[in-house]
């Protein structure tokens, strides 16, 4: 992957894959086959040799629905899974091997935001607890008056009145509670934020208020996103670059304008034509055959080619790399590389 | 004649110590095979106003006043014999989370069956045979087979056509659809969409669309209801109010669309959060986050009155357009 | 900057959190939770005030005259007006024997609990926060634990250490022994409701939130999921409470416990039960009653717990 910028790029995912073992003991993966015991592991192929770069200052957008290991990546990014195979990269050192104290100085840097503003605080804690231990934890020099101005300086940045800091977590409304949650990621001064559906919990209204939070958070300090979203109205306002994820593995990754306006992968035209309209009250959506395979058996060649109208033999035998367009976008598809799709697609 | 007709519909709820008004004067009418969706926030009273129709309020809630004629016979009184009749035959509700509604340890054949069997004098086979026909409507794949299964062997986007099978078994004048593809991706979403409004229109069918996404409202139904705090704020044509509401809150709901935003700008945002049902704000129960409020709005709860094409529950509407129509006239 | 409209109300105080909460309601409603409590406290203050309440100090053998053994109570014929439940066969006031004997049941029930807590609380939250194999073999050691009785181990531990120490020294310690046994026996309890806690607790954001802030394993386990364990925990502990104090009784009933000259509930039972047959019940009767009313209602206020707290049946 070149990136026509020259800077390196903040986080760098190389051939990122992450399996997890269905079977927890070790007597679960005997099985008893043509009159002998075999071990035999079945495992979930969450996330398949996926490569992406997160450049300084930009917001990543990875969209996919559910089961497309999107989270399993945010989660990996964020250390709280080990790949199975793969690097990942922060500032040019690699930290996927990284112990727990060789992190620690990370843990500043990175910080996430996670989907459910319900669950993310700790229900026993105040607000003011909750947002004072982690400048405790990685700032132990700070005075409790220090300690107070940080955290009252966060409150006020997210519109979170600082008088509140007596209150317990289920005093507060979920867009309250995900202004108290981020509030707790900006304690540290991150510079990346890897945020899991941080408004897909949320009331519209109140959806608009965080994304505008966030917005601003990334304008006055300087943030870098990994934003992981199913929402593509979202992505189309909040990311600059795009990557698309199925059944584990990356479909195509574009500038945001590019992708919304010269969607190539089949699976990303279906999935722009499927989000309801406000205007457009036909609906006129690339129907797509059957559902999401289990990614407990991946089908071999390439992960959409069950659903996908322009599979052919080679689709289905050989797993096709991600391919540079002449636009900037990367497109893993047989079809796009070898002209098919917009041939097919003239007649529809 | 309507199908359905809401009168002053009004739910509370007992709680400890005070009781909480949860649906506030409801009024709307159903024509038949006429979609109809609610709109609105988590809070807003959308779900309940579904559980009403069907009479499933149950304690701590009841209904305080109101009627709900369906073919003009009161729902809120009807013996628990009628309504057992009526549910599943005549109205029909399709929930939330396909995961949870079917239940799991009967196969999809038994579940049809019992429906079918519990409502109509039909023998097993000929029960069987609806059920396939019904399943081929929603487009599942070979019927027969699917019948022997459980629903843990079914994709969330299968288990909810089967849901929409089960609730389309007795032919019902009326659908009430309580968010019935939140629980699901996008493209499974458009897809279960699309065979909702296909059946519907086909067989006549009554739609009711309980749903927090204008989009979903946008694309399926003619007439659309706005809830905030329990009451209807906003009523009318579904293009009416998508394209040129009248309601502060109704727009401000549209405009914080991302969809609405040029990429990269701040969204225009509503201030603050839906009251709480035990903390309604006196007068207008939007006006503390509405920019346009004034002293009336906050002491005077408004009528909702008819206004142009739409039905708005607003002091200030008048002002409102008058103001956006020269707002238009400057760009 | 985004004003909220939700104007902050008065800060409550702390007790009025208390009076207004949910578990404080539902014990306003709840008539048998009230009357148990009001018992326990009242067993509980005559238990902890007995050097105070008691006409009598039975450890005392200046105070105890061996001729005024098997009075009956005050109520049937022949009984001396300063025994007001009578005396036991040794010439103790019974009401005082009975109060110093609730003192060290309840002090054994409960240090036993504290015990168990301990261990169950550590052991469980260790194996279901770390996992893997650390996990099984906890949890495989509390299954066998589990597999013998409580009371066979206790049984075969207090006879060794009684054969070994001899009868005189185990007398001396027997309140250590017995919370020792007691606790020891049922750790499992704990680790199990525990450990299956930590790991629903485990799978929550916060705990994700926690780790990716960078805080470590101990922290995590002590700060952050133990406080929120903390209502299954209290509910066995109820249950807990009123099983040890059954134990101790059984175990000194048996002659394995407290000994007769620093009576238990159980202890108490246990000598007057040869003389039942001769007439003298109230020994065993009347200390009896009181061990039962105190596991009932420790008991009652236990099943009162779980209903609150059970997350199933109430939404907090």
């Amino acid at each position: 992957m070149k990136d026509m910028n020259a800077q390196t790029p903040l986080v760098e995912i190389r051939n990122l894959e992450k399996r997890f073992d269905l079977d927890q003991g070790w007597l679960e993966t005997l099985k008893f086959r043509n009159g002998r015991f075999v071990r035999e592991t079945r495992g979930v192929h969450a996330v398949n040799d996926v490569t992406l770069d997160v450049n300084r200052g930009e917001a990543l957008c990875v969209v996919g629905e559910s089961g497309c290991g999107k989270s399993t990546v945010a989660r990996l990014v964020a250390g709280l899974l080990t790949p199975t195979k793969g690097e990942i990269h922060y500032d040019g050192a690699r930290i996927d091997n990284r112990s727990r104290a060789e992190m620690q100085p990370l843990r500043k840097k990175i910080q996430m935001i996670f989907q459910n503003p319900y669950a993310s605080l700790n229900p026993r804690m105040t607000i003011r607890q909750a947002l004072e231990e982690p400048v405790r934890h990685h700032y132990p020099t700070f005075s409790v008056a220090e300690v107070r101005d940080k955290v009252t300086e966060v409150m006020m940045s997210v519109g979170v009145d600082p008088s509140w800091a007596k209150r317990y977590p289920h005093e507060f409304s979920g867009g309250q509670r995900q202004r108290i949650a981020i509030a707790r990621a900006l304690t540290v001064d991150p510079e990346f934020i890897i945020a899991d559906e941080p408004i897909s919990a949320l009331d519209v209204s109140i959806q608009a208020q965080v994304l505008n939070l966030m917005l601003e958070a990334k304008e006055s300090r300087g943030l870098t996103y990994l934003f992981i979203t199913h929402d593509l109205s979202v992505v189309e306002h909040f990311g600059t670059r795009v990557a698309v994820l199925y059944l584990g593995s990356v479909c195509e990754v574009a500038d945001t304008a590019t992708l919304f306006s010269h969607p190539k992968h089949p699976y990303t035209r279906a999935l722009l034509s499927a989000v309801p309209q406000l205007k457009d009250d036909r609906p006129n959506h690339i129907r797509l055959k059957g559902e999401i395979p289990t990614p407990i058996n991946l089908p071999q060649g390439c992960p959409f080619q069950s659903r996908c109208a322009f599979a052919n033999n080679r689709c289905s035998s050989e797993k096709p790399n991600a391919i540079h367009q002449p636009d900037g976008s990367l497109v893993a598809c047989h079809a796009v590389e070898e002209g098919r799709l917009d041939e097919g697609m003239v007649g529809t | 004649m309507s199908l359905l007709s809401v009168r002053d519909l009004t739910v509370k709820f007992a709680m400890r110590d005070e009781t909480v008004t949860a649906l506030n004067g409801i009024s709307f009418d159903l024509a038949k095979g006429e979609r109809l969706g609610i709109v609105g926030e988590s809070g807003a009273g959308k779900s309940i106003t579904g559980f009403a129709l069907m009479n499933l309020i149950s304690r701590p809630g009841f209904v305080d006043r109101g009627e709900i004629l369906f073919h003009d016979e009161d729902v809120v009184k009807m013996s628990d014999a009628r309504l057992r009749e009526l549910r599943g035959d005549k109205m029909a509700m399709i929930f939330q989370d396909p995961m949870v509604t079917l239940n799991p340890v009967l196969t999809i054949g038994q579940q049809m069956l019992e429906t079918l069997m519990a409502h109509r004098k039909l023998s097993r086979e000929e029960a069987r045979q609806i059920a396939i026909v019904k399943l081929r409507e929603v487009y599942i794949p070979s019927p027969e087979e699917r019948l022997n299964q459980y629903p843990h062997e079914l994709s969330g986007g299968m288990r909810q056509r089967i849901i929409i099978a089960i609730a389309l078994l007795l032919d019902p004048e009326l659908i009430i659809a309580d968010e019935p593809t939140t629980a699901l991706d996008v493209t499974i979403q458009a897809d279960i969409m699309e065979l909702l409004l296909e059946l519907c229109q086909s067989n006549k069918v009554g739609l009711i669309l309980i749903t927090h996404d204008l989009g979903v409202v946008s694309q399926m139904t003619e007439r659309t209801l706005v809830m905030y705090a329990g009451r209807i704020i906003e009523a009318g044509r579904t293009r009416e109010i998508i394209n040129d509401p009248q309601h502060p809150y109704t727009q401000g709901l549209i405009n914080a669309l991302p969809q609405q935003t040029l990429p990269g700008q701040k969204l225009r945002q509503i201030p603050g959060n839906m009251p709480s049902l035990t903390n309604i704000p006196p007068g207008c129960p939007f006006n503390p986050r509405c920019e346009y409020a004034t002293d009336l709005c906050r002491t005077t709860l408004p009528e909702i009155i008819q206004y142009g094409e739409v039905r708005v529950a607003c002091h200030e509407v008048e002002r409102l357009h008058a103001e956006g129509a020269r707002q238009e006239q400057d760009a | 900057m985004n004003t909220e409209t939700v104007s902050p109300t008065m800060e409550p105080s702390r007790w009025s959190k208390i009076v207004n909460s949910n578990m404080a309601y539902s014990f306003r409603r709840n008539p048998v939770a009230v009357v148990s409590l009001i018992i326990f406290v009242l067993i509980a203050a005559a238990a902890i005030l007995a050097p105070v309440i008691a006409p009598y100090d039975p450890y005392d053998p200046m105070q105890i005259n061996i001729m005024n053994s098997e009075y009956p109570p005050a109520w049937i014929d022949g009984a001396l007006p300063e025994f007001m439940l009578g005396t036991d066969d040794q010439g103790r006031d019974l009401w005082s024997t009975i109060l110093y004997g609730t003192r060290l049941s309840l002090m054994i029930g409960i240090c036993a609990v504290a015990l168990q807590a301990f261990l169950g609380i550590s052991i469980g939250l260790i194996a279901g926060y770390i996992g893997g194999r650390l996990d099984s073999l906890l949890m495989r050691m509390a299954d066998i634990q589990l597999s013998f009785s409580t009371l066979m181990v206790a049984i075969i531990f207090l006879a060794v250490t009684q054969a070994m120490f001899g009868s005189e020294l185990f007398n001396r310690y027997a309140v250590f022994f017995l919370i020792a046994v007691i606790g020891v026996a049922e750790w499992p309890q704990y680790a199990r409701t525990v450990r299956a806690t930590v790991l629903a607790e485990k799978k929550k954001e916060y705990v994700d939130s926690a780790r990716v802030l960078g805080f470590g394993p101990g922290r995590i386990m002590v700060r952050h999921i133990l406080p929120n364990s903390l209502s299954p925990i209290f509910v066995i502990s109820t249950v807990q409470v009123a099983n040890a104090i059954i134990s101790e009784a059984s175990l000194s009933f048996l002659g394995l416990g407290m000994p007769p000259s620093q009576p238990s509930l159980g202890s108490l039972i246990s000598s007057g039960f040869d003389y039942i047959f001769s007439g003298s019940w109230w020994i065993t009767v009347i200390p009896g009653v009181v061990l039962v009313i105190l596991v009932l209602v420790i008991n009652l206020l236990g099943d009162w717990m779980r209903d609150v707290l059970n997350p199933k049946l109430y939404k907090g």
